[in-house]
């Protein structure tokens, strides 16, 4: 439950920030407008508002379908970046363009109307897919490798598409607007567009969700999926033909430059969140729908500002906000882990190491360790800490209660903190048994791999150790460590 | 119909024999790496392939589960085609041959071995989560059920490839260098693992790298370099003649594992 609210304040918070910061409404006071600056008026709240919330049924079409747009995009972008093939869907995006200027060509010289979407749209398939199969051919005939079997289709298809462009409109007047198709533009959405755009998304999601253990087995393991008997060509045969399906219904909106960003950006931002292929899948939706949903939102009050670029700046601010704060490998997560371990690190080797004092300082091994003074002295000969360095951990271990009667020459441990000192110094010695005894360590070595394992130790493991010890825990509450005290290199005292 | 000659001309192998190859050759960008192997594997062996670096150890492998193309050759798993009989054949791949940073718990791994018998479009149910827990249970993996598996240090990334291969419920398994770089524990607990597989008469066919311990893992042995050196009971095909064919001028390894060899036969004796 509690994993859920970590995904799902953040995900309300972008919403709700990625609104206007200011509404300048009578804002001489202000100084500086937005219009003086960009050129644009900012419509305010009500406006803003009112097509959000999809008041006016122009914008809907245009927002709602670049929200199921986003939607299945972000689900079929989560498959294609577990296949490791995210390039794929750039290729083939500016491999339909050369299959739009020939549909275009053909229908005129046909007689028909150059520009009927449909007709457009089968031309981008067509040419789309021979990309990508062309793609695969040279991988697989030649030695030449994926990226760069990649980087040479796309780019001769898209030389290819703009020749065929500047053809059309030689050809006719009526191909004005054929270039949209590079950028995107919303505003020739209309209802039948819609239509269409919710059909593919529709059965799209089905068809992923459907094979979804399918293709996660292909993307996790291939070689295994095919001696199980998978027919991976199939299966990735299929999942490019869902992204075909979502490019080619996103040409329109985003433009083949940039729905490459539609498909990867939703599920490498979901990836922070999640360690989970199926959550992964949820939440590369869900970011996808609201990008579509806001970037559309915000193009529609700003005119002349395109939807595609919107979109993809309001899924980058997602992006950057789930690296930073992504609750699963968030980069802020990851770096707060490891202070918390350092810290840890730090605490355990002092309270080891005046421990170990204390047992050496004992007049005879029979003796039991007690409490008391040591020296800063002799505590920074113990390990190969600088003095700046073991008078931090001693700060930070009065602050936590772990010491008392601090000078700048002795310390002395807390009742609780010796405590903490002596189960800590058990552990650790449990853990060079263990090591000693079940992974063949010569015993002179043991210390420094054990420093390191021992942090990860929790009590259940512990308490394993212990049954596995047994003779240990029969002997005495805390066995002796096997190495000699002190310097390891000296060997036995 | 897409019968060749050496199809025609193969024998048929009875329905008790796991494995059985004959004239198996494999080329890549018609270099050969593995040529006319022929070789029939007995039930119930634990069955080490042994050879130098590149002498086409998974390639063998490989080329027996259709996972790379053969120039000829016939693969037979207990008497039918191994398409035929997939169910009842195991794969362990090697670890790095994946992306262990993939967004899947060990237990979404290991249920992947079950995905055969669910079949297309359903989902992974309670009973088939439930067999992979076990199969995790007996590679001592239980409490790591639910840990993404980057989490998983080397050796228990290994041993949830076993636990995945352990679920599919096989009779002859093929396990590529499961040994390799993993801790002493591992080690031992995959060897616990391969003598109760061999208990129940399963056949398992281990890439292996390290001499010094053949004699102790494997009953039988493969000694592969391009072509099948020998094959046989362990006690008759691990001999200094046989390594040296093997193994041809790198001596340092012969040496060691001559050593290693009279040292086991005087510890038997």
């Amino acid at each position: 439950m509690r994993r859920w609210v970590w995904v799902a304040l953040p995900l309300l918070w972008m919403a709700a920030s990625a609104g206007p910061v200011h509404a300048p409404s009578g804002g001489e006071g202000t100084g500086v407008s937005l219009k003086e600056v960009f050129g644009v008026e900012w419509p305010g709240w009500r406006a803003f508002g009112e097509v959000v919330m999809l008041k006016k049924h122009n914008t809907r079409v245009v927002v709602l379908s670049t929200c199921w747009l986003g939607v299945s995009a972000g689900l079929v972008g989560s498959f294609l970046l577990l296949r490791k093939r995210s390039l794929m869907s750039d290729t083939l995006s500016h491999a339909c363009l050369p299959g739009i200027g020939l549909a275009f060509l053909l229908a005129t010289a046909a007689g028909m109307e150059g520009k009927s979407l449909p007709l457009l749209l089968l031309g981008a398939t067509v040419s789309g897919t021979l990309g990508v199969g062309w793609v695969m051919a040279i991988r697989n005939t030649s030695r030449i490798k994926d990226d760069a079997a990649m980087g040479i289709v796309l780019s001769v298809f898209f030389g290819l598409g703009v020749v065929m462009l500047s053809l059309a409109q030689q050809v006719g007047g009526s191909a004005a607007g054929l270039e949209s198709f590079i950028y995107g533009k919303t505003a020739s959405i209309v209802d039948q567009d819609y239509a269409i755009l919710k059909w593919v998304a529709v059965s799209v999601m089905g068809v992923a969700l459907l094979l979804q253990k399918e293709f996660t087995l292909i993307c996790f393991d291939e070689a295994f999926a095919r001696s199980q008997g998978w027919p991976v060509h199939a299966l990735d045969l299929m999942l490019l033909l869902l992204v075909t399906g979502v490019t080619v219904a996103g040409l329109q909106a985003v433009g083949l430059i940039l729905i490459i960003a539609y498909m990867i950006i939703p599920a490498a931002s979901a990836r922070f969140w999640t360690h989970r292929s199926r959550v992964m899948l949820v939440l590369a939706a869900v970011i996808g729908g609201i990008s579509g949903w806001l970037g559309a939102s915000v193009s529609a009050l700003i005119p002349g500002l395109p939807a595609g670029a919107l979109i993809v700046l309001v899924s980058g601010t997602v992006f950057l906000f789930s690296m930073v704060f992504g609750s699963a490998r968030g980069v802020l997560k990851q770096s707060l882990a490891h202070r918390r371990l350092r810290r840890k690190v730090g605490r355990q080797h002092l309270l080891r190491a005046v421990y170990e004092l204390r047992e050496e300082g004992r007049a005879s091994r029979r003796d039991p360790v007690v409490n008391g003074p040591v020296a800063v002295e002799a505590l920074l000969a113990k390990r190969s800490w600088t003095r700046t360095k073991l008078m931090r951990l001693i700060r930070r271990a009065r602050r936590e209660d772990l010491t008392e009667k601090v000078t700048p020459e002795r310390l002395q441990l807390s009742e609780s903190g010796f405590g903490e000192a002596a189960r800590h110094t058990r552990n650790h010695r449990l853990w060079e048994l263990y090591l000693i005894r079940f992974a063949d360590v010569a015993p002179r070595h043991v210390d420094r791999d054990a420093d390191r394992v021992e942090h990860v130790l929790g009590s259940d493991l512990v308490r394993k150790l212990e049954e596995e010890l047994d003779e240990v825990r029969r002997e005495r509450p805390l066995p002796e460590s096997p190495h000699a005290l002190g310097d390891p290199e000296r060997g036995g005292a | 119909m897409n019968v060749s000659i050496s199809d025609s001309a193969a024998p048929s192998h009875p329905p008790e024999v796991p494995l059985a190859i004959d004239d198996l050759t494999v080329a890549y960008h018609e270099k050969p790496v593995l040529w006319d192997i022929d070789l029939d594997v007995p039930e119930g062996h634990l069955v080490g392939i042994v050879g130098p670096n590149g002498a086409g150890k998974s390639t063998l492998i490989k080329a027996c589960l259709d996972l790379i193309p053969r120039a000829s050759g016939r693969v037979s798993v207990y008497g039918k085609p191994y398409k035929k009989q997939r169910k009842r054949v195991g794969y362990v791949p090697q670890r790095e041959s994946v992306d262990w940073d993939f967004p899947v718990s060990a237990l979404d791994v290991v249920a992947m071995g079950t995905y055969g018998r669910i079949g297309w479009c359903r989902p992974v149910g309670r009973k088939h989560k439930k067999e992979a827990m076990e199969a995790l249970d007996r590679v001592g993996l239980a409490d790591y059920a639910h840990r993404q598996i980057s989490q998983l240090s080397g050796g228990q990334q290994q041993r949830v490839f076993l636990a995945r291969a352990l679920v599919q419920d096989a009779d002859l398994y093929f396990m590529d260098e499961p040994f390799a770089a993993v801790d002493a524990s591992t080690e031992r607990a995959i060897v616990t693992l391969l003598r109760e597989l061999k208990a129940r008469k399963k056949t398992c066919l281990v890439v292996h790298h390290d001499l010094a311990t053949v004699a102790e893992y494997f009953d039988w042995l493969i000694l592969l370099n391009l072509r099948v050196v020998k094959a046989g009971p362990v006690d008759e095909v691990f001999t200094n003649e046989n390594l040296k064919a093997t193994y041809g001028g790198t001596l340092n390894v012969l040496d060691e594992a001559g050593e290693k060899l009279r040292q086991l036969k005087g510890a038997r004796e």
